[in-house]
């Protein structure tokens, strides 16, 4: 029996697993990162927010949706890595897995499963957690300190946090400065935070991996860092005692996590390369916004959910570059 | 974005674009001759346009190369015997559009041509039929594109009032994977593909001519190269391999920059584009007085024994060739006339080969498997791949709710049907076959409403 259907008869070999798996493999160096950073607790909470992602996708499929379940496409693992990646290694098991459910139930699986959710089920997960439980969520271990102990971390303060407070306390920059380490230590991971947004190094490692295999474009990183670098950096130009300045704002608070993964998300990013730039743009200025004069020291994933929302407008109105049409 | 794409200093053209492995596996196999079989079936229709109209009875005898159906209007070709014998029946015949349609079936007997017709190998070059001469001999030899679009030849050389071709662009491009009838057709024969593209030249009253060839054919650059030199009127383009750099508008951009408006044609941009098989025929028509009864195929896929370029007769039934290729292999699921990518699956080898015909694809069972549809992740990468800058997975979803206007808003028309997007989707959806689906209906919709 011959098969007769119509062109194009061969396939690229890629499927939704072989990217979601290459997001996985490019995260590697960041969760080699955060375990060597936050210790043993780090990699817990890792632990706890995939399998719980998966166990919560596994469970709303077979149970609710009644249907084929989707936890093999390595979404849920993404989503799983990404949440912990936005949650200090401090946090409970229990938080963890509420943020699982939250973020698996409500950011993925109540819109339709992947593909037809409108924000990045992760920061949905996050965001319910920071602002349902604030107090665990911004109890920042201090970096390379009692890695190997399960209980009992010594507490610092994330480098947004040191500014942020010491500004509200009357001091300039140049006096704050004096309290952070070389920017370089940043870049390699040696600051507070979150699990996952520590190194800069790592993450721009699973960024070039990315782009390589062809998995994410330049678009949405580029314009998200350019356009905190240029917004912030016009603020430091005209205020250098107020205003931090611009590569601090990079390497500090997940602005590189959150350009290289997180505002990537394929389901929850514009389609046109257009599009993409305008929404790293937005990711970029809403980030300084919040930074400069919100309530949060940081706000990358604010600013990712909120974009999240203007993506069915951006695709609409932002259509690729049409060949003839001028 | 829409400046022009320069890598390793070659050319290409500027919106998306995909690489599959090229799989050339004929490539540089010599080309040989199949005999001519017993029975010819010649399909009526092998272009785009009105049928071609049969003035031979039953029983009646013909020699090769005599008219045996007419050009019907100006859009249409005409057919002409490839084979000797007696003409049997007009009778339905399955062909690679997938329906049975009229073909004119000739019992041949022996192998004897038209007098008229120069049976000789020596090279000739007389270039001194006018424009309109040129053009009305291509026409009576049936010449039509032969890259696979099949558009009668003739009509994109007689170029429309207010309109001027300033260039010439010759197609060697071959992007399809696994094809390489073109690329044999090239290293074999670039004399004669020069000299009809000369007589092409002519014919358009242009001055200067670009023959393009991707990069992954270094011999068949070279040769022409050498062929051209200190001649500037006709220039080789070497392209970086990219497909479907073989579209016209795509391989206009890539040599020229130049963008055919979108629903226009190349000439709106005063090129014209023929395949390097079209300029060889029109060669062997205006040179030898031959017409169009025969042509390269490329015999090719992984199971196949023996891979090879053949030159067949036209109306030869598929099933020769794959003998002369060394048999069907035991694992078959889809045989393809044309390249893996834009070529039609053929339900059967008893389908003649056609004008049209540049490869008969074997692909395996697994081969031809196509993975099961899920759900859309928006990963963009159909927009990123697509040549004409649209949005194969928003006039998907347009066609799934019957929103025609809407998608024709959104350029559905402009679609080349190249196949990019389906051949990328990471969730195997069939984007093309609602394309498809969508431009008829379409079509359909603008009619009605004019």
């Amino acid at each position: 029996m011959l098969t007769v259907s119509p062109s194009p008869h061969i396939h690229k070999e890629q499927s939704v697993p072989t990217l979601m798996y290459g997001v996985v493999f490019a995260l590697a160096p960041a969760i080699a990162m955060s375990v060597y950073v936050f210790g043993l607790k780090a990699l817990m909470v890792m632990v706890y927010a995939v399998l719980s992602c998966l166990l919560f996708e596994f469970l709303i499929t077979r149970f609710l949706l009644k249907k084929e379940t989707s936890i093999t496409d390595g979404s849920g693992i993404i989503t799983g890595l990404l949440l912990a990646f936005n949650l200090p290694s401090s946090i409970p098991w229990w938080a963890v897995i509420l943020g699982s459910l939250v973020a698996i139930g409500i950011g993925k699986m109540a819109f339709g499963g992947l593909g037809n959710n409108p924000f990045n089920p992760a920061l949905v997960g996050r965001v319910f957690l920071l602002l349902s439980f604030p107090v665990p969520m911004t109890n920042w271990p201090a970096p390379m300190a009692s890695r190997w102990n399960l209980v009992d971390a010594v507490s610092g303060a994330t480098p947004l946090g040191i500014i942020k407070e010491g500004l509200d306390a009357g001091l300039s920059i140049p006096e704050l400065i004096q309290k952070l380490p070389p920017y370089y230590e940043f870049f390699i991971g040696n600051q507070g935070g979150c699990i996952g947004e520590v190194s800069g190094l790592a993450l721009t490692l699973g960024f070039l991996y990315m782009l390589y295999k062809k998995i994410i474009t330049w678009h949405i990183p580029v314009s998200m860092i350019g356009s905190v670098a240029l917004f912030s950096g016009i603020f430091w130009l005209i205020n250098p005692d107020k205003y931090m300045d611009p590569l601090f704002q990079v390497l500090t608070g997940g602005v590189l996590l959150g350009a290289f993964f997180m505002a990537t998300d394929y389901v929850t990013s514009p389609m046109s390369y257009r599009g993409m730039i305008i929404f790293g743009i937005g990711i970029g200025l809403i980030t300084v916004v919040i930074r400069l004069w919100g309530a949060y020291p940081e706000g990358v994933s604010f600013a990712i959910l909120i974009m999240n929302a203007f993506v069915p407008m951006i695709n609409k109105y932002l259509k690729p570059k049409r060949f003839g049409v001028k | 974005m829409s400046i022009m794409f320069w890598a390793n200093g070659l050319k290409t053209f500027a919106l998306g674009g995909v690489h599959p492995s090229e799989n050339k596996i004929s490539a540089g196999k010599k080309i040989e001759s199949v005999p001519v079989p017993n029975l010819v079936s010649i399909p009526i229709s092998q272009h785009i346009g009105a049928p071609a109209t049969p003035v031979v009875e039953p029983r009646q005898k013909v020699k090769v190369g005599e008219v045996i159906a007419k050009s019907e209007g100006f859009v249409s070709a005409q057919i002409h015997a490839s084979a000797s014998g007696t003409v049997t029946k007009v009778d339905k015949v399955l062909d690679s559009s997938g329906y049975k349609r009229d073909a004119i079936i000739i019992r041949v007997d022996g192998d004897e041509w038209l007098e008229t017709i120069d049976m000789g190998s020596e090279i000739k070059r007389d270039f001194s039929l006018s424009s309109e001469e040129i053009i009305k001999k291509i026409a009576e030899s049936g010449i039509v594109g032969l890259g696979g679009a099949t558009f009668p030849s003739h009509v994109k050389l007689s170029v429309p009032k207010g309109k001027t071709a300033e260039y010439l662009v010759i197609n060697g491009v071959e992007c399809e994977p696994y094809l390489t009838s073109d690329h044999e057709l090239m290293l074999e024969h670039a004399e004669e593909i020069v000299i009809g593209a000369r007589i092409l030249m002519k014919a358009l009253k242009v001055g200067k001519a670009f023959i393009g060839i991707e990069n992954n054919k270094k011999d068949a650059i070279k040769i022409f190269q050498d062929l051209l030199r200190g001649d500037d009127t006709i220039r080789v383009e070497p392209l970086k391999v990219m497909y479907p750099q073989g579209g016209e508008k795509q391989l206009i951009k890539a040599v020229l920059n130049r963008e055919v408006p979108s629903g226009g044609l190349p000439i709106d941009v005063g090129v014209v584009v023929h395949n390097v098989g079209t300029a060889f025929a029109v060669y062997e028509a205006i040179q030898k007085n031959k017409p169009l009864i025969e042509r390269i195929v490329t015999v090719t896929g992984k199971g196949i024994a023996k891979p090879c370029n053949l030159k067949v007769r036209i109306g030869t039934p598929v099933a020769d060739l794959i003998e002369a290729a060394g048999g069907l292999p035991e694992n078959v699921g889809k045989i393809i006339a044309g390249g893996p990518m834009m070529g039609k699956a053929i339900n059967g080898v008893d389908v003649p080969v056609a004008k049209g015909t540049s490869g008969i694809l074997i692909l395996s069972e697994e081969e031809s498997r196509r993975g099961k549809q899920k759900n859309c992740i928006r990963c963009s990468k159909c927009v990123q791949v697509c040549p004409m800058g649209l949005e194969p997975y928003l006039l998907m979803a347009e066609i799934e709710k019957d929103m025609f206007a809407r998608a024709e808003k959104d350029k559905i028309l402009d679609c080349i049907e190249c196949g990019s997007c389906s051949y990328v989707c990471p969730s195997d959806r069939a984007l093309l076959d609602y394309i498809r689906l969508g431009k008829k209906s379409v079509m359909a919709m603008k009619k009605k409403i004019a």
